[in-house]
């Protein structure tokens, strides 16, 4: 029932490594790490989403913030590695449709 | 016709502290009941929305309230009703704002308001009533794969 949030930081490429669950109770802390990352104009926020095995609404609100606010401070938001629970709340709420979303493990035989 | 169900309850704090704690307790009672992994995930997000909800919506700073949760399991269906006795919000303008990005710009899209559109997305029914505090009941049918349909079975009208 917990989030466990890992940063990286490559030139001007922020990686964020979630693992755990995203509700009412995590977000916040989300929020606070990721929010600023997406004002620094130029920079591009890349966040791997393969270890969440749980998330809702409050965690797609945290996301479209910060999309919000990348878009206000030219930055990129990329989301990678959702596992199909995940991509299907992004999917039914049509989020996929406006967030740079990286298809997850694609096979390269195919 | 069968009535007889086992009914839980249980009554936690208002606060997002408490939300995981009743979305655990209902993912254990559906893995109970026989429902499918899926089912299950969509159960504890819509029981997860409505809960938030409650957390969000219901009680202004200060005032110290509870959220109930109480289910009924039924040999075909869990009946979850989620309850608080707070300020009641204004369910018909948050209904309005119900439904998926679908052609919206960024700037358009509601950092909330995707909770209750998800709850009757995920769930078979879904009602809601606000007289005094706010009540969401959703209903999950069981599928069982491995049972044949009962042809004689006495199926509700669908309410559209």
């Amino acid at each position: 029932m917990n989030l466990q949030i890992n940063q990286h930081q490559i030139n001007e490429i922020h990686e964020l490594q979630l693992t755990g669950e995203v509700d009412a109770y995590t977000a916040p802390k989300l929020k606070e790490v990721m929010l600023p990352l997406t004002e620094k104009e130029g920079g591009t926020v890349v966040v791997d989403l393969s270890g969440i095995d749980y998330m809702d609404s409050t965690g797609l609100g945290v996301f479209v913030g910060a999309l919000k606010s990348s878009k206000a401070n030219n930055s990129s938001l990329k989301l990678r590695g959702m596992t199909d629970r995940v991509k299907r709340i992004f999917e039914i709420t049509g989020l996929t449709e406006v967030m740079d979303i990286e298809s997850g493990v694609k096979g390269e035989a195919l | 016709m069968r009535t007889a169900s086992d009914y839980i309850e249980m009554n936690v704090p208002a606060k997002p502290d408490y939300v995981g704690v009743v979305r655990l307790t209902i993912s254990g009672l559906a893995n109970r009941m026989g429902f499918a992994f899926d089912e299950i995930e969509d159960i504890k997000i819509a029981v997860s929305e409505a809960v938030t909800n409650v957390v969000n919506h219901a009680y202004t700073d200060g005032e110290k309230g509870q959220v109930r949760i109480g289910c009924n399991i039924f040999d075909d269906r869990i009946e979850i009703t989620v309850v608080d006795q707070g300020m009641s919000f204004d369910v018909e303008s948050i209904s309005k704002n119900l439904g998926p990005v679908d052609g919206k710009s960024v700037d358009q899209l509601n950092e909330g308001g995707l909770g209750l559109f998800l709850i009757d997305t995920l769930m078979d029914k879904v009602e809601i009533s606000s007289e005094a505090g706010v009540v969401v009941m959703m209903t999950k049918y069981l599928h069982r794969d491995e049972v044949e349909e009962h042809v004689d079975r006495i199926s509700p009208a669908p309410s559209q």
